[in-house]
């Protein structure tokens, strides 16, 4: 069936079945690879996306539930890598393979638009699902520290 | 807002009608594009014509140097470490630095141009300096040769700096002399000497990576994000059972569902080039394995009919195999000394004689399980066969291996094989061996279009090739005085080796299984006897980060500490007695301790543990601090590690690869296992293999140990080994509960 979703601002018209992740629809019809797929079940954040601007697993969201609503993607953040965590996890160098970063950016930035200034509690409680194989914890905390005075300063 | 209108058939028939071998470009325009690494890191990041001085490097007319790298960007840096070691002697300007990834095609066709193409082995720095300090000496020199040709002095006369050429008045660009100095060779006796350690000014400083701008806005593209036109997608369930072959299967019953394109049968009975025998070697990790395929026009569609294909399988020779049934294989073969099974690998003095005479012995048995790697990112390959050529795309840890097996598999020549190595979303050993690259080009060349296969995360946990299982007894006699007056190890495990590289076997040993149990470890014992059994199983077995020392430390260091502690004696001391007075172990030990404030009369509760390893070159010492609640809850309060990996060439990179060892060195001691039923992996996907993190990340304080002089140890995986002893010995050091078999979440930590 045809279904219209936005993403990043651009209106897209998709034919897919109804139960389709939005994962795979924003990956493979729409072609915006950004996001990741990594486990499918919801347990390890590396396919967030936020949906009206709140973090969201697009691996366990059907297409269908993501009509009429505003999908942001890692590429759809900001136009120039200028969002304070983007800049915050450049200036830490936070990733390493990279390949679960944008869902913690993503899901980051979320945090960071419920809380300005979020406490280490705020940020272990926020990632208690996403997973970085890597080991980049200790620098993603920094990272959002840091980003939160980005913001402040702005 | 524009609309854009994409209906899969339409996206299908343009991609189609596009042709050709090249990626679509979804990238949206970004500062990325200005990146010093291009989003498709096989491509060149300029799009001016350099001027190629040799394999590893050209210059750009506006000076832009690009320097080529031979290793794979897994995470550890490699975009940038390597081509600053080019940098360091060319004498360029950093910023002016581009990196790309050397062409494997190239490789083969030129006579190995790039020396080797492969990631591992914590391998990367200290198996390439020299000839990459080699291709930047020897540029900078050339262009010094043409720049005193032109002026009409001697080259010792001219100096090169920041991608300037200086002779007294003379002053030139690199870009101004590249094609010149392009046609000047040297012979072997004209080669310049490289720097030495004490001569690097951009080496051992802390350089930004120049992969991160890609990897903070989505245009990094790894494996799984290649687009090809005109690309079909593959999904694949293999025999649940390693070793199990298709007993039947109804492609019939799928074949209507939306998108399908075909249904194919992989191994024996199907498609797939077998270049082993499955009863003679039925776990070899080389050849296909038997599976199920479909291939459709999006991945959902052949994830969702794979899903629901009929089909059923004959276990084969692992079915009815349990942890239970593959333990008491081994511990029938290691609480038996006599079994004939056991090899001799280290003999001195009189071990028994030794136990014997002791005042006090101490005796125990420890056990590792099978572990999957666990790669965020799931397997994948992209494979397009066309007339007299082949592409590959995926994230290879050994390209030059990849494009060996796509030539076997197709039965074309290699020269006309083009492999295009992505990112890799984790590699951790698991990367190199190809497995899924023979049956992406298997499919592509079955179907006669570009496909892209993938494997979905429940087949990446439970297909994997897994860090194989070990069993290990240990016995050690103490004297009167509390020293060790004999020791005796019985290992039983698993072999690599014998599964991947026979020729590698030495004496029936294999010495990965070994690593730092045999005259590697670091401490010395009057009357020590080691022996060691091989245990095979059905399960194919795998390089695993860091390898022997994902498991062998967590044994040995915790043995180490019941003797100490049976001893009397404080377990970093009870080290310290064992160490000669030079050995390399003594400064790292020392430092970590005093830098963690070691201290082993904590309140019960708390406790700090320590240990140490050497791995691929480098020392790695370290203590765990720890506290546990009196119903078992563990807090890890902080990490700290010293290093002596020799010299440094990132500094940013240790730090960034001592934090990830200890995530992946946690992971596997506190959750990882997998467990075998009915010869097939229990667990299957993040909700059972369990992972590290954040909330139970630690603080990691990473402090430098530094032996310099010849010493140039590799930092990918080396510092995963010691904290899996650390760990165990402050948890004991806390509660008095010794943990003697991996992972510690199946053990109560509860005290009173």
């Amino acid at each position: 069936m045809a279904l219209t979703l936005t993403v990043n601002g651009t209106s897209h018209t998709v034919d897919v079945e109804s139960d389709t992740p939005l994962l795979w629809v924003i990956r493979d019809s729409i072609g915006l690879t950004g996001t990741k797929y990594g486990c499918g079940i919801a347990k390890c954040g590396a396919c967030t996306v936020h949906i009206d601007g709140r973090a969201a697993r697009s691996c366990t969201t059907k297409a269908s539930a993501a009509v009429g609503k505003a999908i942001t993607t890692i590429e759809g953040l900001s136009a120039d890598s200028s969002h304070p965590i983007q800049v915050a996890w450049v200036e830490q160098d936070v990733p390493q393979c990279g390949y679960c970063q944008s869902g913690w950016i993503m899901s980051a930035a979320a945090l960071l638009d419920k809380r300005a200034n979020p406490s280490d509690f705020d940020i272990d409680s926020e990632f208690a699902d996403n997973i970085c194989r890597c080991g980049t914890y200790q620098r993603i905390r920094s990272a959002i520290h840091r980003a939160a005075e980005i913001a402040a300063a702005r | 807002m524009t609309h854009h209108e994409i209906s899969r058939r339409k996206f299908i028939a343009t991609s189609a009608a596009a042709g050709g071998g090249m990626v679509v470009g979804f990238s949206i325009p970004t500062a990325a594009q200005a990146a010093a690494v291009n989003m498709n890191p096989w491509e060149s990041p300029t799009d001016k014509d350099g001027e190629e001085i040799n394999a590893w490097l050209t210059v750009d007319r506006d000076g832009t140097v690009t320097i080529r790298l031979g290793q794979s960007e897994m995470g550890e840096g490699v975009f940038t470490s390597m081509p600053m070691i080019v940098a360091e002697e060319l004498g360029v300007d950093w910023k002016m630095v581009r990196a790309e990834y050397a062409d494997a095609n190239r490789h083969v066709r030129n006579d190995n141009v790039y020396q080797r193409m492969s990631t591992g082995g914590s391998g990367a720095v200290r198996r390439s300096r020299v000839y990459l300090q080699q291709a930047g000496a020897s540029a900078r020199e050339r262009l010094k040769e043409a720049a005193a040709q032109a002026w009409g002095v001697a080259r010792s006369t001219v100096t090169a700096k920041d991608s300037v050429l200086s002779s007294g008045n003379n002053t030139g660009t690199y870009a101004e002399f590249a094609a010149a100095a392009a046609a000047i060779m040297f012979t072997e006796e004209e080669e310049p000497a490289i720097k030495t350690p004490d001569q690097f000014t951009l080496l051992g400083t802390s350089v930004a990576r120049l992969d991160t701008p890609l990897k903070v806005n989505g245009t990094a593209t790894f494996g799984i994000d290649v687009r090809v036109p005109g690309m079909l997608y593959a999904a694949i369930i293999h025999s649940p059972t390693p070793g199990g072959m298709v007993k039947t299967m109804d492609g019939d019953a799928v074949r209507g569902l939306p998108g399908v394109v075909d249904v194919l049968q992989l191994g024996p009975g199907g498609i797939g080039n077998l270049t082993y025998n499955p009863e003679e070697v039925p776990n070899r990790v080389t050849g296909i394995t038997s599976s199920v395929v479909v291939v459709a026009d999006t991945y959902y569609h052949a994830l969702s009919a794979v899903n629901q294909l009929p089909v059923t399988w004959d276990a084969g020779p692992g079915g009815g195999s349990t942890n239970a049934t593959i333990q008491a294989a081994a511990f029938d073969i290691l609480h038996n000394p006599a079994h004939e099974a056991h090899l001799p690998v280290q003999d001195e003095g009189d071990a028994a004689g030794g136990i014997a005479g002791a005042a006090t012995v101490v005796e125990s048995t420890y056990t590792t399980p099978f572990l999957e790697h666990a790669c965020m990112e799931p397997l994948n390959c992209t494979v397009h066969v066309t007339d007299g050529r082949v592409d590959v795309w995926g994230g290879f840890q050994n390209p030059p291996g990849a494009l060996g097996v796509v030539a076997d598999e197709l039965g074309v020549e290699q020269e006309t094989v083009f492999t295009h190595t992505t990112f890799l979303g984790d590699g951790f050993g698991l990367r190199s061996r190809n497995h899924e690259v023979r049956e992406a080009a298997a499919i592509a060349g079955a179907i006669g279009r570009p496909v892209k296969m993938l494997w979905s995360r429940e087949e990446t946990t439970t297909q994997g090739k897994y860090r194989p299982y070990a069993t290990y007894y240990f016995k050690g006699g103490l004297d009167a005085g509390g020293k060790l007056a004999g020791y005796e190890n019985r290992i039983v495990s698993q072999s690599i080796f014998f599964h991947q590289i026979p020729q590698f076997m030495r004496d029936g040993l294999d010495s990965v299984a070994l690593e730092g149990m045999d005259a590697r470890m670091p401490y010395t014992m009057p009357n020590k006897k080691v022996t060691w059994a091989m245990s095979n199983t059905h399960i194919p077995p795998q390089w695993w980060r860091s390898v022997g020392m994902s498991q062998n430390p967590f044994a040995l260091e915790s043995f180490i500490d019941e003797m100490a502690y049976a001893a009397g004696t404080d377990p970093l001391q009870f080290r310290l007695d064992m160490l000669p007075e030079d050995s390399e172990f003594q400064a790292p030990y020392r430092l970590v301790a005093e830098k963690a404030g070691w201290d082993s009369n904590l309140p019960k509760g708390q406790g700090m543990g320590i240990a140490a390893s050497e791995g691929f070159g480098s020392i790695i010492a370290t203590v765990a601090k720890v506290t546990v609640s009196r119903r078992g809850q563990l807090t890890i309060d902080s990490i700290d590690v010293a290093v002596d990996c020799g010299h440094i060439i990132n500094s940013d990179t240790i730090e960034a690869q001592v934090q990830s060892c200890q995530v992946t060195g946690l992971s596997n001691a506190l959750f990882n296992e997998m467990t075998i039923a009915d010869g097939a992996m229990v667990e299957k996907n993040f909700d059972t293999y369990l992972q590290l993190k954040m909330s139970q990340m630690p603080q990691v304080n990473t402090h430098l140990a530094l032996s310099g002089g010849e010493k140039w140890g590799g930092m990918g995986e080396p510092a995963t080994g010691p904290i899996l002893g650390a760990l165990p010995n402050a948890i004991f050091a806390a509660t008095g509960v010794r943990i003697r078999s991996l992972p510690i979440r199946n053990h109560s930590l509860s005290w009173s």
